[in-house]
């Protein structure tokens, strides 16, 4: 069978924790890095007698997500119990939402290099997250060889939503551009901070192949414990590879459940239970069903922002596709819109400089940042990289580097120039006969000798006459 | 001398305002009567020292949360739980001055019809304690009954509240689902359960539930509730009160409760009310197998948070999984896991829909049957109880026997409907009910009508051997 062209089919399950002020179904502070259980009440202990009361907040936005997916918007949704023991589901049920989510079918436009991906959204549904077991003893926090188990109840109870979407990826990259692009969405939403390293966004990734031309699915993998999205992309293209490895080799890929090591890059099955989950879900009898009223959901979709996959579209003609979805991807595109300039000096400053300093685009002033990429070339290097650094400062200003505007004076540059070749004379004589690459060095001799402050295009324009004269 | 056995709540409340006496004294009048009735009664599973306030006294049934005084609800798994909060229905008690005196004791976590399955050991009928005082909620009609308490709160899931009510020969009320706060109430059913009060009079009966019934933040499942009117008219005139064939010809209703029935129709008659016959064929004939799919379907899911992880009993394993089977092995009685069980499988992959969702079908059949007959009626009248109080031990060996004493008062559970338990006469010594069926948030017509009857039948509610 080898030499088949095989076809990628990645699903993704996708947890978004919102960033509502109280708990879903109480009304607890959400701080889960505070003193454990220092945010807790009957409710979130589930004590006797405790009821749920649904946040409205967390209702909001989760109707602004749906709508951003694209997703129809229920007009009376219900809340399920999902009913299974465990330590950190102190009333031995989540509150989620089974048969009649919140958001239904939506679709979430991916733009690529050729053309769109449509991701078909299967849904968007809101539920109560669970407490963290933290063990004790043992190595590395992991419950084998754990002395005991403490449970921290702050974070149960935070709202959650869950994503899940079409098994419509094709590859690793696709998978990766649609998450960052949601990320961007839903950051811009302002609904959650959406950050894998600090579990307020999780993804899974449900994996399976084909061959190229096949219309039905083969058995699919999922793949847990991604916590950032180069993860997601190096365990899907793991499982890819491995399970291309088990057909050509003639075997059949079983329904299986790994958990990625980012240490080794490896995937690790999970034990295989001995039996099926069964739930038990039922319509949660403590709850009333949500009904968003439709100025709800009309105030909701007029105060959508432009979408990121629409962005990049606009932007690409001007840009081109890598440019346009960087700069939309990462979040700097508004920065760009109030940015006058050259726009692709614009953009490739944003994207390098910027990016690099880690400024923060949303603080910086379009119109100082404007004049400071319109003065690059005439600003000594290491100021215009410190005149950036500080771009995002609190009424930043360019004007005072902008004196300090690089040496373009010939008269100056000239003798140092000189000085420069004859102290060299190898180096020359290598270039004359062909090493051209070894321009970078005269130039760099030049700025160290003149702190980085000589205008580049000047020292290029000198060094080139003098050279080949 | 205070009377314990005759003094209603109403006439209580009249004599503190009117400092006839002290709250002190009231409080000790109550605390007396316990001394000398509750060893053989068995009311109450814990007891306050001191009164905490001036007013009439309360006792609450052992599923209602009280803040820092033990709630366990019959079970031994909560035994020693101590709320860090009060029910909204304790709170609301407190705010308008009741003084709570302990808590009384119910079949574990409310599931039975004589309290013999509470972890706590029976309560005893005062009208003769080698008899049941009905379940689950025993304990607070047999205080009320036997002047161990003015007045009580039960809570009612599928007869809870009326049931003991007509066994022990006094006023209970069922309210419209939703109109009394389920916050702080040790769940049974989540979808059936609602706290309601256990009074000697009917008029008494409207003052507790006008002190309890409203909205709540806190229970989403609330709503707004009309004002609540104390009852004055002594007749019937233009009340048409439907008699649903199927529960007076309902199978294993003694003659002796259906004779004391019969007289009760025909005295309202005379009070000018205009009987006629309607029929409830299917919320008879399903009410009670869909009952015991649905409540035990919650059940199975509400009790699972006794998991001795948080409170409550813990069983000494190391390994967690051992000590939550542990703990609900030794921490639930023989009731309790029997619920689990039927709930957890009509739950179930595969048989959902055979089961909980074609029993919520039901429901909604039941619901409509009642609407047809309050189309043409106002209240709805039948037997509260198919039997006068039974023997201890009688029917614990059989459980189907012992849930069909709810025959007559699951259907307008299952429906949301309220429902009024008024003595109607004796019956080989002992109490006989009349249940008053009402549309969604027709308290005010139970209480009128309950009112009226109870006048007119001048029921004597001190047990014949207190007297
Ligand atoms: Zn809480």
């Amino acid at each position: 069978m080898a030499g088949l062209s095989w076809e990628p089919v990645i699903g993704l399950e996708i947890h978004v924790q919102l960033k509502t002020r109280t708990k879903m179904f109480c009304a607890c502070e959400v701080a889960y890095f505070d003193t454990p259980n220092s945010h807790t009440c009957p409710v979130c202990l589930a004590h006797p007698g405790a009821l749920p009361v649904a946040n409205a907040k967390a209702i909001e936005y989760t109707v602004k997500l749906g709508l951003a997916l694209g997703c129809e918007i229920a007009p009376r949704a219900l809340f399920h119990r999902k009913n299974y023991f465990y330590p950190d589901l102190p009333k031995g049920y989540q509150i989620s939402q089974y048969d009649v989510p919140l958001c239904g079918k939506g679709a979430f436009t991916v733009p690529e290099p050729e053309g769109d991906r449509v991701v078909g959204i299967t849904r968007a549904h809101l539920e109560e997250d669970a407490a963290k077991n933290v063990h004790v003893g043992g190595t590395g926090g992991r419950i084998g060889g754990a002395a005991h188990t403490n449970v921290d109840f702050n974070r149960g109870g935070t709202p959650l939503v869950e994503i899940v979407t079409e098994p419509d990826l094709r590859s690793s990259d696709e998978a990766k551009r649609f998450l960052q692009l949601l990320r961007r969405t839903i950051v811009e939403l302002g609904i959650s901070d959406a950050e894998m390293e600090k579990g307020t966004l999780r993804v899974d990734a449900n994996v399976s192949v084909r061959e190229r031309g096949e219309t039905g699915y083969r058995t699919r993998a999922e793949l847990k414990n991604m916590n950032s999205f180069n993860f997601i992309a190096r365990g899907i293209d793991a499982e890819i590879e491995r399970q291309i490895g088990v057909w050509e080799g003639g075997g059949e890929v079983v329904q299986q459940t790994f958990d990625f090591d980012a240490a080794t890059g490896k995937l690790t099955p999970r034990r295989a239970k001995e039996e099926a989950d069964d739930y038990r879900y039922f319509p949660e009898p403590d709850l009333v069903p949500v009904e968003p009223s439709a100025e709800l959901v009309e105030r909701a979709r007029a105060e959508l922002p432009e979408l990121p996959g629409t962005r990049v579209r606009r932007l690409e003609p001007e840009l081109g596709f890598d440019l346009a979805e960087g700069l939309v991807a990462s979040g700097r595109d508004r920065l760009f819109a109030r940015t006058p300039g050259d726009r692709r000096a614009v953009a490739n400053v944003l994207m390098n400089e910027l990016a690099g300093a880690g400024v923060d685009p949303d603080a910086v002033d379009g119109d100082e940042l404007g004049k400071l990429i319109e003065a690059r070339n005439r600003v000594p290097r290491p100021v215009f990289a410190d005149a950036i650094a500080r771009s995002g400062d609190e009424g930043f200003s360019a004007d005072p580097f902008l004196a300090e505007e690089a040496t373009s004076d010939v008269a100056e540059l000239g003798p140092l120039i000189d000085e420069i070749l004859a102290a060299n004379a190898g180096q020359v004589a290598a270039y004359r006969s062909g090493k051209e690459g070894l321009l970078g060095f005269f130039v760099g001799q030049v700025m160290k000798r003149t702190d980085g402050k000589a205008d580049p295009r000047v020292v290029n324009e000198l060094l080139r006459a003098k050279l080949s004269a | 001398m205070i009377d314990t056995l005759r003094l209603t709540a109403e006439e209580a409340l009249g004599l503190l305002e009117r400092r006839e006496v002290s709250a002190r004294e009231l409080w000790d009048a109550y605390r007396a009567a316990i001394d000398e009735r509750d060893g053989e009664l068995h009311c109450f599973l814990s007891l306050v020292d001191e009164p905490a306030g001036e007013g009439v006294p309360i006792a609450l049934k052992d599923v209602i949360g009280t803040k820092g005084i033990e709630t366990t609800a019959g079970s031994k798994i909560l035994k020693g739980y101590v709320p860090l909060y009060d029910s909204t229905v304790a709170r609301r008690c407190k705010e308008a001055g009741l003084v709570t005196l302990g808590k009384t004791n119910t079949d574990e976590f409310a599931m039975g019809s004589s309290t013999e399955n509470s972890a706590f050991g029976p309560s005893r009928n005062p009208w003769d304690p080698t008899r049941v005082p009905g379940g689950s909620g025993g304990g607070s009609a047999a205080a009320v009954a036997g002047g161990l308490a003015p007045w009580a709160l039960g809570s009612d899931t599928g007869g809870s509240i009326k049931q003991p009510a007509a066994l022990c020969g006094i006023v209970g009320l069922r309210p419209t689902y939703g109109t009394v706060s389920r916050y702080g109430i040790v769940a049974f059913a989540s979808s059936l359960d609602q706290v309601g009060p256990t009074t000697k009079t009917v008029r008494d009966c409207a003052l507790l539930y006008r002190t309890i019934a409203g909205r709540d933040p806190s229970d989403s499942t609330t709503a707004d509730v009309p004002e609540v009117e104390l009852p004055e008219r002594e007749d019937l005139r233009g009340v048409r009160i439907g008699v649903p064939k199927q529960m007076v010809e309902a199978e294993g209703i003694e003659s002796g409760v259906k004779d004391a029935f019969e007289r009760t129709i025909q005295l309202a008659r005379e009070l000018g009310a205009e009987v006629g016959e309607c029929e409830l064929p299917l919320s008879v004939e399903y009410g009670l197998p869909c009952y015991y799919l649905v409540a035990p379907a919650e059940a199975s899911s509400n009790l699972a948070r006794y998991d001795g992880v948080r409170y409550g009993l813990r069983a000494p394993e190391d390994a967690y999984h051992a000590m939550v089977m542990r703990t609900r092995d030794e921490g639930f009685g023989d009731e309790p896991k029997r619920r689990i069980m039927l709930g957890t499988y009509a739950l179930s992959a595969g048989y959902f829909e055979a089961y909980y969702g074609q029993a919520q079908k039901v429901r909604t059949v039941i619901r409509r049957e009642h609407a047809e007959a309050f189309e043409r009626f106002d209240v709805l009248a039948s037997p509260t109880s198919p039997t006068v109080a039974f023997e201890l031990g009688a029917k614990t060996q059989d459980p189907l026997a012992m849930y069909a004493n709810d025959l007559l008062t699951i259907p307008s559970c299952m429906a949301g409907l309220p429902g009024l338990n008024v003595p109607c006469g004796l019956s080989e010594g002992l109490p006989v009910g009349l249940q008053l069926i009402g549309p969604q948030f027709a308290e005010n017509a139970l209480f009128a009508a309950g009112h009226a009857l109870e006048r007119a039948l001048g029921f004597d509610r001190v047990p014949e051997r207190l007297r």
